[in-house]
C-alpha cells in the first residue's frame, strides 16, 4: 500500500504528542507491526524534538509551523521534516557517546539506530531545513 | 504525565503515568530529584509509563548520577515493555538500577 500523508506542527514541546499520535495514524493505515511502528514513532518524535530543541534554540512561544510527512512507495519508507528555524549544521551533529554516561546526546543515537539513513537537503525555498530519513521496511 | 508517591521509611516510590517527552521532563525532574537530594532511595515505578523518548532517558539517568552523589540510589521498577526497549536501545539496562 503506497501512502502520503502530511501535517503542520506548531514548533513546540506540547505538539510532540499530537506528531505521535498523527505518526501512529499513520502507520496503523499503513499496517506496521507495533514493535516497529513504535520504534518509527520514537524516531520521528526525537527529530521533531531535535527542531524544537536546536533549530529553535533561544526562541520562546514562536508561531512558527513545522512539517512531518510520512511516504510509502514500494516498500520504502520516508518521512521528511521542514523546518524554518536557524540552518543545521550537519557537521555539528553529533550524537554522544554510549560509554560517556550523561543526560542528553541520545536522540540523534535512537534516529541512527532506528532508521537506514537520514540526509539533510538543501532543495526547499520555502523551509529552510529538510530533513529526510528512510527506511526499506 | 501523571504521578503519585508514597513514602515508606527512607524509601519514597515515585510512580508515573502516561508518556514521558521533553514537555514533561522538567516536571519529572522537580518531583524526583529534590526526593535524591533529600537523601531518599527513590523507586521510580514505571509499569504505567507507556512511551519514553530520549529526555525521559535523560531523567533516569539524572537522577541515578544524582542519586551516587547523595550516597543513595534510584531503583526502576516495572518497567514497561516498551519502556524496556528503549533503555536497551541506549544500552543503560546495565548501569541503571533495574527491578
Amino acid at each position: 500500500m503506497d501512502l502520503s500523508e502530511s501535517k503542520d506542527f506548531l514548533v513546540h514541546t506540547a505538539s510532540l504528542k499530537e506528531v505521535r499520535v498523527f505518526s501512529r495514524e499513520v502507520f496503523e493505515k499503513l499496517k506496521i507491526n507495533n514493535d516497529l511502528k513504535e520504534e518509527l514513532v520514537l524516531a520521528i518524535a526525537e527529530a521533531a524534538q531535535n527542531i524544537v530543541k536546536h533549530a529553535y534554540k533561544g526562541v520562546e512561544n514562536t508561531a512558527d509551523h513545522m512539517q512531518i510527512k510520512i511516504s510509502l512507495k514500494d516498500d520504502n519508507l520516508e518521512i521528511g521534516f521542514f523546518d524554518k528555524g536557524k540552518p543545521v549544521v550537519e557537521e555539528n551533529i553529533q550524537h554522544r557517546k554510549l560509554d560517556d554516561i550523561k543526560p542528553g546526546g541520545l536522540g540523534t543515537f535512537f534516529i541512527k539506530q532506528i532508521m537506514d539513513d537520514a540526509v539533510f537537503k538543501k532543495d526547499q525555498q520555502k523551509w529552510v531545513n529538510h530533513l529526510i530519513l528512510s527506511k526499506k521496511i | 504525565m501523571s504521578y503519585k508517591i508514597t513514602e515508606d521509611g527512607n524509601t519514597s516510590t515515585v510512580f508515573l503515568d502516561g508518556e514521558i517527552d521533553m514537555d514533561v521532563t522538567e516536571k519529572a525532574k522537580e518531583v524526583i530529584l529534590p526526593l535524591v537530594e533529600a537523601g531518599k532511595e527513590v523507586h521510580l515505578n514505571l509499569k504505567d509509563v507507556s512511551y519514553m523518548d530520549s529526555s525521559g532517558i535523560s531523567v533516569l539517568i539524572e537522577s541515578h548520577q544524582k542519586a551516587l552523589e547523595n550516597n543513595t540510589k534510584v531503583v526502576v521498577k516495572e518497567v514497561s515493555k516498551s519502556v524496556l526497549k528503549v533503555i536497551m536501545m541506549a544500552k543503560l539496562e546495565q548501569i541503571l538500577n533495574l527491578e
